[in-house]
């Protein structure tokens, strides 16, 4: 279980800045993460928000670009959020993937990420993700090792994602497949998806077009898949899944990595790196094949790939084959491939990575993962009940017919860096994109959502104070253009945009084609911070899911949209949210928040400003050129030399980063200034164990464990001696590193490292410095006003927002600034037949008096004719009955209407 | 049903075509040999029973055409593998007419028909050794690069791998298979050498029966529902020695068909036919 309710545990909520959204966040202890949580129910599997505790210390430093904010859209749940250090290294990635899609045997799959040249690059596990990631902190999921007999597999759930994984494959063309063959899985994916062929199924062919089975898929080829359909009648899914499987594992090109090359004689050529060995095509043809025991050796220089093969019976000599690629980057890029794969489908345990040695060069890269013999072993010890698991689109396709695909594409992981704040904000906006998709995918039509915004950036590094006030400037004007009209064009594109041209997800507009089939699941909505544009990614089957707590999360994001911008000020007291959903086509939201004492909270401290620490700086070691970039690997497992040393390749770059990252560790001021939000007067310990010194006991700690199985396998035979001797003069700045204990291998299976394993007991939170700028909530107590959101100019969004806000005029009660520390805090949840109460208490110790709030949300259900200000009257005057101690400070009505009726035409 | 799903060696239908009188004289041949036509007719009526009666194939036999001399010869004019079809271009200038008439017999049966209609490719049927996991082509005076790479274009779901053939006419001039994983392959140098290629861009293991004689190498491989494995060889009259190596195959029923008029023309015992599995498993 991932998720623990706030109330039990209240312990751990110490370890949280309290928030506004504590309604809506509740802490895990175990998994240190926030996960939002639907009124009284779990909604883990489509919130999920990651946090270390680092990260929440983290805010102390007002570093908004001291850690990174990672999201993933996994076809099995829409939104997974977390945060980690920025040094979190791949495998730390990796596994919390793995773990959300609770897959186990993981060995076979990777992450991927592009470069700069825009190339899929495996996602190195044991390297800080930062220092792999040059431009795009975009990653997919996706099978790294195809096994060869995927009926070899424990679970049905690999079995699954393998699935998915040629599924695409098969759609983009990548594995080759006859017509037949397109038909056979076609139907075989029916099959698993969609069950049974139903022969009352409205017009099948209308929606067969609307998937991707092939590349150049037609008609004709749509009827024979679902004729075969037809005959798979009975197939579970996962026999469908294995039907599916035993043919494709049989295609010539299933499970081959190709890489564009040319022989030694300029001719074009692609090498296929696969299970058995390296493949050599020209065109579609097969020219040339070495088995892997035929290799002796795999090296790079520049651009160079080579490979040493044994002599043959009745030759005497070992030969060298040279094949040239684009460029080093190639180069290394093949070469690493080969290292993985043979050592995944060959050795019977990784090689060790060696250990730098003085004037050594090339790269150390080995296979650190498990080897498919060892990943055999360890999932024949799995011993859990078959983890239920959801197909794709099974849902959407039956139900709604909208166009869905049953490939991969949902699995793309997005990162950046961001504050905490815009944390929060980006949550919002994804529950925005929710819904908006949710609602289009209702068969709504309209142009196009976006939100425009022009604050919230996540890429700032170190701000200055100015920066962070006009940051909070601009967030009031987020939230203002967020509530009003949508603008009447499109955001021009820019930075981010340009970024992120090669993905799919660049579209600024969320046109109804973009949910079509392949991309359906892929809307974008952007999130404008300081002229740069943010695409979020989401989809919308997965939201279908959550179509009957759909109003609960509109109003989360509001609510979340609310807390973030005013974090700063408002502290709620007590929130009553009365929330009217009408089942009927006309759905009402009626949400009223009562805030009591609101003490709008005036920092004005002085931010730390966070600057490089130049003189620390490490030498650069930069005096590598790409001449000198080279790499050898004996892939032969029967070699039986000891071995003294491969080459290790210096990756130029990533030196000078390093220092970058060790200094924003030691930035730590002493003087946090803690966020209003928390109440408190008791002086609040920041616990700042992040600082530099106290990471090296740690990583010395991480060496110790690792260093002696390296010691043990020092002296495996699988290594020959270094055959080349290392061109001289190249200081090895990785020994003095402070980052050298990090880059020791990991041992597969390990647990998360350093990152994870975080423990300040207390952290306090500091919001940057508030300036009071416009706020769209009119503060006003007796004359309220009311704030009418003109969404029907939003026509993808097919209902009618109103917000009102009554905010009673009784701030500023105490604005010393001095946050509080949260005692304790719960949620109660009751339903009843058309209303869902929530109320969440939490309780502050502020001034040595305890303070509590309490907010209130009722969801009401209901037909459209309810009255919507006896609601409110009824709402409130509940809330002061029960709470006769208490002042409403803040009621916040939301009210949403459906207009699907109105607008038909 | 499916390509894949499709068991090595079960057939349906055969198509084979008539002899023309003009083979006799003008039909391409390596050697300078005279061709006894009425033995040729003889020999080619056995073949065509043996493939009807004894192994209970659909035989559809397309008339002879007098202005294709070496019309006989089915299998350069075609390859079929699965439901898919490729119609050739095959290497001699004087053949290319051969496919007009294997294209309409094999619409007829329902293939997916793909034609090679590139003017750079050429590919005879004769080069193609499909051992049921993946094909090879020889690289011949027949059948060049352009045509391999079509190949590969219409059985996507195989490894094409070529093959260098120095000697010979055709690639399956000194091979074919033998069974399931099973090569045949003649013991001359340039056979057992376009083995070797063979055996090292596979991922697959075969094994290998070497006969003595290159051109007893060819044999039709079937796997008959009732008879099991079934291989169709030369006579023990023709090739004595290759005969006693394929008398080692002993859970197979070998049927001896005569070639001997046929091969003078560079015949061998697959050129005639072109089989076709149809069955369905739905």
């Amino acid at each position: 279980e991932n998720t623990t309710n706030v109330s039990s545990c209240p312990q751990t909520l110490k370890n949280a800045c309290f928030h506004p959204l504590s309604t809506a966040l509740s802490l895990c202890p175990s998994e240190n993460c926030l996960s939002l949580r639907k009124w009284g129910k779990n909604v883990t599997d489509s919130f999920f928000f990651f946090f270390t505790p680092s990260l929440l210390s983290m805010e102390n430093k007002q570093n908004s670009a001291s850690f990174m904010m990672m999201m993933l859209t996994v076809s099995f749940s829409p939104f997974f959020c977390f945060s980690t250090q920025k040094r979190a290294k791949g495998q730390f990635l990796f596994f919390k993937v793995c773990e959300h899609l609770n897959l186990m045997e993981k060995d076979y799959f990777g992450l991927t990420y592009k470069d700069t040249h825009d190339h899929k690059c495996w996602l190195d596990p044991t390297k800080e993700i930062k220092r792999q990631i040059r431009n795009s902190w975009q990653f997919s999921f996706n099978v790294k090792f195809y096994p060869p007999d995927p009926s070899l597999l424990t679970e049905d759930l690999t079995r699954y994602l393998l699935c998915l994984q040629l599924r695409e494959d098969v759609a983009c063309g990548r594995l080759p497949c006859s017509f037949v063959t397109h038909t056979l899985l076609g139907s075989y994916t029916l099959q698993a998806e969609l069950g049974d062929y139903e022969v009352d199924q409205p017009k099948p062919l209308d929606y067969m077009s609307q998937l991707t089975f092939a590349p150049n898929q037609n008609k004709d080829m749509e009827e024979k898949i679902l004729e075969l359909h037809k005959s798979h009648r009975g197939m579970t899914p996962a026999q469908a899944d294995a039907q599916f499987l035993e043919n494709a594992k049989k295609l010539s090109m299933y499970g081959v990595d190709l890489h564009h090359a040319k022989d030694s004689e300029g001719v074009d050529i692609t090498l296929g790196v696969c299970a058995n060995g390296l493949l050599v095509y020209k065109d579609r043809l097969r020219i040339n094949r070495f088995a892997w025991p035929k290799i002796l050796k795999i090296s790079y220089k520049r651009n160079n790939f080579y490979i040493k093969i044994r002599p043959g019976e009745t030759e005497q000599f070992e030969s060298t084959v040279g094949f040239k690629l684009q460029n080093h980057r190639s180069a290394k890029r093949l070469w690493k491939v080969c290292v993985e794969n043979h050592s995944f489908f060959r050795l019977n345990a990784p090689e060790p990575p060696t250990k730098a040695r003085f004037l050594t060069l090339g790269s150390k890269f080995r296979y650190s993962g498990r080897t498919q013999a060892q990943t055999r072993v360890a999932s024949s010890l799995i011993d859990r009940p078959a983890p239920n698991f959801e197909r794709t689109s099974s849902k959407r396709i039956s139900r709604s017919l909208d166009g869905a695909s049953f490939i991969f594409p949902q699995f793309i992981i997005y990162a950046f860096t961001c504050s905490f704040i815009h944390f929060y904000l980006f949550c919002a906006f994804v529950l925005f994109c929710c819904m908006s998709a949710f609602q289009s995918s209702l068969g709504v039509h309209g142009e196009n959502i976006y939100v425009r915004h022009s604050n919230l950036m996540l890429e700032d590094h170190d701000k200055t104070q100015d920066e962070v006030l006009k940051h909070q400037a601009s967030i009031s004007q987020l939230k203002r253009s967020f509530m009003e009209a949508p603008p009447p064009s499109p955001p021009q594109p820019n930075q981010w945009e340009k970024r992120l041209t090669s993905s799919p997800t660049t579209t600024i507009r969320v046109q109804p084609s973009l949910f079509d089939p392949l991309f359906s699941a892929v809307s974008p909505v952007l999130v404008v911070p300081n002229d740069h544009f943010f695409c979020f990614c989401f989809c919308p089957p997965c939201v279908c899911c959550v179509r009957a707590h759909f109003i609960v999360e509109l109003h989360v994001c509001v609510c979340v949209l609310y807390g973030c911008i005013q974090t700063a000020e408002v502290e709620i007291e007590e929130t009553v949210v009365v929330q009217e959903v009408s089942k009927a086509p006309k759905p009402t939201v009626v949400t009223i928040e009562k805030v009591p004492h609101e003490p709008v909270v005036k920092v004005e401290e002085a931010m730390p400003v966070a600057e490089e620490d130049e003189p620390n700086k490490r030498e650069s070691v930069s005096s590598e050129s790409e001449s000198e970039e080279e790499a050898e690997y004996h892939p032969n497992v029967h070699v039986s030399i000891a071995h003294s040393e491969i080459p290790e390749e210096k990756e130029e770059e990533e030196e000078e980063e390093e220092e970058v990252e060790v200094h924003v560790v030691e930035q730590i001021p002493n003087d946090t200034i803690l966020p209003p939000v928390i109440e408190e007067a008791a002086p609040v310990e920041v616990q700042q164990q992040e600082t530099h010194d106290a990471e090296r006991p740690k990583e010395a700690e991480e060496k110790h464990t690792t260093e002696p199985e390296n010691d043990e396998s020092t002296d495996d035979p699988m290594l020959t001696p270094e055959e080349a001797p290392p061109p001289n003069g190249l200081p090895l700045a990785e020994e003095d590193s402070p980052d050298a204990g990090q880059e020791e291998p990991k041992v597969n299976g390990q647990p998360m490292t350093v990152e994870t394993e975080h423990r300040p007991q207390v952290i306090c939170c500091t919001e940057p410095p508030v300036v009071k700028t416009e706020m769209v909530t009119i503060s006003d107590t007796f004359a309220a006003q009311k704030t009418e959101i003109a969404t029907k100019e939003v026509p993808i969004v097919h209902t009618e927002t109103k917000t009102i806000t009554y905010e009673a005029s009784q701030l500023d009660g105490n604005a010393d600034g001095e946050p509080g520390v949260l005692m304790t805090a719960q949620t109660i949840t009751s339903e009843s037949l058309c209303t869902t109460t929530t109320t969440h208490i939490t309780k502050t110790l502020k001034g040595g008096l305890s303070e509590t709030r309490i907010e209130k949300r009722i969801v009401i259900t209901g037909d459209c004719d309810i009255d919507h200000d006896e609601a409110l009257a009824q709402a409130i005057k509940e809330a002061k009955e029960q709470h006769p101690d208490m002042s409403v400070t803040r009621v916040v009505v939301h009210k949403e209407t459906e207009l699907a009726e109105e607008e038909e035409d | 049903m499916a390509g894949l799903l499709a068991k090595f060696g079960h057939y349906t239908h055969a198509v084979v075509r008539g002899i023309p009188s003009s083979l006799a004289t003008e039909a391409l041949r390596s050697s300078q040999s005279e061709v006894d036509l009425a033995k040729a007719h003889q020999e080619h009526a056995e073949y065509v029973e043996v493939l009807r009666t004894r192994l209970g194939l659909e035989v559809v036999e397309l008339p002879a055409d007098e202005a294709l001399p070496d019309c006989v010869f089915v299998e350069d004019a075609a390859v079929v593998c699965g439901d898919t079809a490729l119609i050739t271009r095959p290497g001699a200038v004087s053949r290319r007419g051969e496919t007009e008439a294997m294209k309409e017999a094999l619409k007829k049966l329902d293939l997916n028909l793909v034609e090679m209609t590139d003017e750079n490719a050429t590919l005879d049927g004769g080069d193609v050794l499909f051992t049921g996991q993946e094909f090879f082509v020889g690289l011949s005076k027949r059948t060049n690069q352009r045509g391999a790479e079509i190949l590969a274009d219409a059985f996507k779901d195989y490894a094409v791998s070529t093959v260098p053939v120095t000697e010979g006419l055709h690639l399956k001039s000194f091979c074919s298979m033998g069974g399931p994983g099973l090569i045949l392959i003649g013991a001359s140098e340039h056979a057992q050498k376009a083995l070797k290629t063979m055996q090292q861009m596979s991922n697959y293991r075969y094994d290998k029966l070497t006969v003595p004689d290159d051109l007893a190498a060819n044999c039709i491989y079937m796997n008959v529902p009732g008879k099991g494995h079934v291989l169709l060889h030369t006579t023990g009259d023709q090739f004595p020695e290759s005969f006693k190596v394929l008398e080692k195959l002993t859970d197979y029923t070998l049927i001896a068909v005569s070639g001997l008029e046929k091969m003078k023309v560079d015949g061998a015992l697959t050129c005639c036919s072109i089989l076709i599995n149809k069955k369905t498993d739905i």
